[in-house]
């Protein structure tokens, strides 16, 4: 369990977190959801015992990150930003030494990293700098899972990483998570946010929401329409330019579009499109997912 | 242990799989050795001297031709008088002038005792000193043999004048200079690159974030250095001893315990110099500029403490290099024990001890 109190942290001028708190439940998949330079790093360092924070506390498992880091150290595995390995070892030996620095061996706990590492173990004498993103992404966690930790904390582990991989990753946090381990990944994707239990948004080192994925996308106070045409980049101008327009984003071959007066009429705006030369127009209502409820949240708010 | 044992092996695996390493660690020592040996070996070869023979007689011949049945020496002429010295220096062609005095063999024979001048081009002041070496111990050998085949107490007192330089008085040593360099180089600059590299790549998040102690993380990257280092030290005396058949004249093993704690001293300062260094980059140049090139300037390795201007002077005392250099010199030339660099030993044992605590207060349990 994670518990994280008031937590703030600068840098020199810069404010990287301000008042941050939550919780992880025991055995809970958290994700903590924000663009680059929101504060995810900092937040994971302070976690995981470096960095200090200038005001709030945080627990791990009830041990105090600050007084007691020591303790924390044993009970984490920690997979930093980059994949930290060591590009000149190779697969088996940076696994090797990373039980070592934990005091144990890769037999002791080979069942918890099996499934993960049977797919790089074909290549367990290649160099770790020769392995592609997605085989280091899976070397990376299972040095972080080797001592057997409480409690994962895997910063951005996604990033870099093929759509493939990542889904397979995350179906993998997913196994662990059956096997007792408390979880906390941050992503820049949102799209990741749906694997969740729960989803923390952060941006410029404020928390927005923290919800359920499914809560969170219930709370869209906003009806909204997917629309396309033949000419996207025209016709997200042209709502743009709409009377009654609120909010336009792209979003896959479509256009998710929200109301001022939360009524869209769509006879008129598709007369409207017509009348701005556009072709093969749809106006579909459609049920806001977990980006649309991020970006939503993520609007700078009015006056 | 284990853990400290598979620290040092993948430190290792750094090392043996980095070909820049490697060439630092193993070709630049090698190479270093052989350059300094051999531009001072050809110097030495054939000098063209000069003798002005005041005598004439048996005696100054048969040490005449003792000195020029070496390798070392090449009879350029025979002078007339003292005049033309001053002339045959300034073309520069003849490096040393041999001057017996009148009445060289009675003297030697009657008085046992008789003198010879010695006058060198110190221009190239370690050619000068070289030239000067070398025809001592030929002179030397000369009156032993005289002696034993006499049963006399017999001796030649040479007098020597030094043109051009008079005061030198270092003794260009390359070898305790260069052990001096390259132990810095090898310890305090790859130590400090190699712990620094963690930072960078990030793996020195993972291994704060672990349960392993600073100390052990410090000690399982820094011993490998030292392996590497003593190694070094036995290939330099190897090459100095084997190849340019440099004596060394005071105890080895004094001189591999005095090398040893150097090594450490380096190791020191390159982890001092990794705790204050956020970049490979940033490391780099502080060992450098910050410390490879004032310990060879100021160390007494390229330029003569005792020339140099106070300021100077005084700060050559805060340079470790300047100390080992004195020991080394000590031990490997004068062949003195311990009893005679205790001092220097003590004082380098202190800046250990000062860079280790400061290193030690200085490195972060955390990321800042």
């Amino acid at each position: 369990m994670i518990k994280i109190n008031q937590i703030s942290k600068n840098y020199e001028t810069v404010k990287a977190l301000k008042n941050v708190s939550f919780t992880v439940d025991e055995n809970e998949l958290f994700g903590l959801i924000g663009s680059d330079g929101a504060g995810k790093t900092t937040l994971f360092r302070i976690l995981t015992t470096l960095l200090l924070s200038n005001e709030g506390s945080a627990t791990l498992n009830n041990i105090n990150v600050k007084n007691d880091y020591k303790k924390v150290r044993e009970i984490i595995g920690y997979m930093p930003g980059k994949f930290s390995l060591y590009q000149d070892l190779s697969v088996e030996e940076n696994l090797n030494f990373f039980a070592s620095v934990f005091n144990t061996t890769i037999e002791e706990n080979y069942d918890l990293i099996a499934d993960i590492y049977k797919q790089i173990e074909p290549f367990k004498t290649r160099i770790a700098g020769k392995l592609s993103g997605g085989m280091k992404q899976k070397l990376a966690l299972s040095c972080a899972l080797i001592h057997k930790p409480k409690i994962l904390i895997l910063d951005e582990p996604t990033t870099g990483v093929d759509a493939v991989s990542r889904m397979e990753f995350w179906q993998m946090l997913k196994r662990l998570q059956t096997k007792g381990i408390t979880i906390l990944v941050s992503t820049p994707y949102m799209d990741e946010a749906e694997m969740c239990d729960r989803v923390a948004l952060i941006q410029n080192g404020e928390i927005l929401s923290i919800d359920t994925p499914k809560g969170i996308t219930n709370s869209f106070p906003y009806k909204l329409h997917a629309i396309s045409a033949d000419n996207k980049y025209q016709l997200i101008k042209d709502l743009r330019n709409h009377d009654n327009a609120r909010t336009v984003f792209p979003f896959g071959n479509s256009v998710h579009f929200t109301t001022a007066n939360n009524n869209l009429n769509e006879e008129e705006l598709y007369n409207y499109l017509m009348t701005n030369n556009h072709t093969n127009i749809s106006i579909i209502e459609t049920t806001p997912n977990i980006e649309d409820c991020f970006m939503e949240l993520m609007k700078p708010s009015r006056g | 242990m284990k853990r400290f044992l598979s620290f040092v092996k993948k430190e290792f695996h750094h090392i043996f799989r980095d070909t820049r390493s490697l060439i630092i660690i193993f070709g630049i020592p090698i190479a270093e050795i052989l350059i300094f040996g051999f531009a001072i070996n050809t110097d030495l070869k054939d000098a063209r001297i000069a003798i002005l023979d005041y005598s004439k007689d048996a005696t100054t011949q048969r040490l005449t031709n003792k000195i020029l049945s070496s390798d070392y020496f090449i009879l350029d002429r025979y002078l007339e008088s003292e005049n033309e010295i001053e002339e045959i220096f300034k073309q520069g062609e003849i490096k040393e002038v041999i001057i017996f005095e009148q009445n060289f063999g009675k003297k030697f024979e009657k008085e046992g005792k008789a003198t010879i001048q010695l006058i060198l081009d110190a221009s190239e002041p370690n050619t000068a000193n070289m030239l000067n070496g070398y025809t001592h111990s030929i002179i030397n050998d000369f009156v032993q043999k005289e002696n034993n085949l006499n049963q006399h107490n017999i001796s030649i007192i040479p007098t020597v004048r030094m043109y051009y330089n008079p005061d030198l008085k270092s003794v260009f040593m390359f070898v305790p200079g260069t052990m001096a360099i390259i132990l810095l180089l090898i310890s305090a600059l790859m130590t400090s690159i190699t712990i620094t590299r963690e930072k960078e790549l990030g793996t020195m998040e993972i291994l704060l974030g672990s349960p392993l102690k600073p100390m052990q993380i410090i000690l399982g990257k820094v011993t490998p250095y030292l392996i590497l280092s003593l190694g070094n030290v036995a290939t330099i005396l190897g090459l100095a001893y084997f190849v340019f058949g440099l004596p060394i004249e005071g105890s080895l093993i004094l001189l591999i315990a005095e090398s040893t704690l150097f090594i450490l001293l380096s190791l020191s300062l390159g982890i001092l110099i990794s705790t204050v260094s956020k970049t490979m980059q940033q490391a780099m140049l502080i060992s450098m500029i910050g410390l490879m090139m004032p310990s060879m300037l100021l160390s007494g390795f390229i330029f003569p403490v005792e020339n140099m201007p106070d300021i100077l002077y005084y700060i050559s005392f805060i340079m470790p290099p300047r100390w080992f250099i004195d020991i080394v010199k000590a031990i490997m030339i004068k062949g003195s024990g311990f009893d005679l660099i205790w001092k220097e030993t003590f004082i380098l044992i202190g800046m250990t001890m000062f860079f280790i605590a400061l290193s030690v207060k200085k490195f972060k349990i955390r990321l800042e």
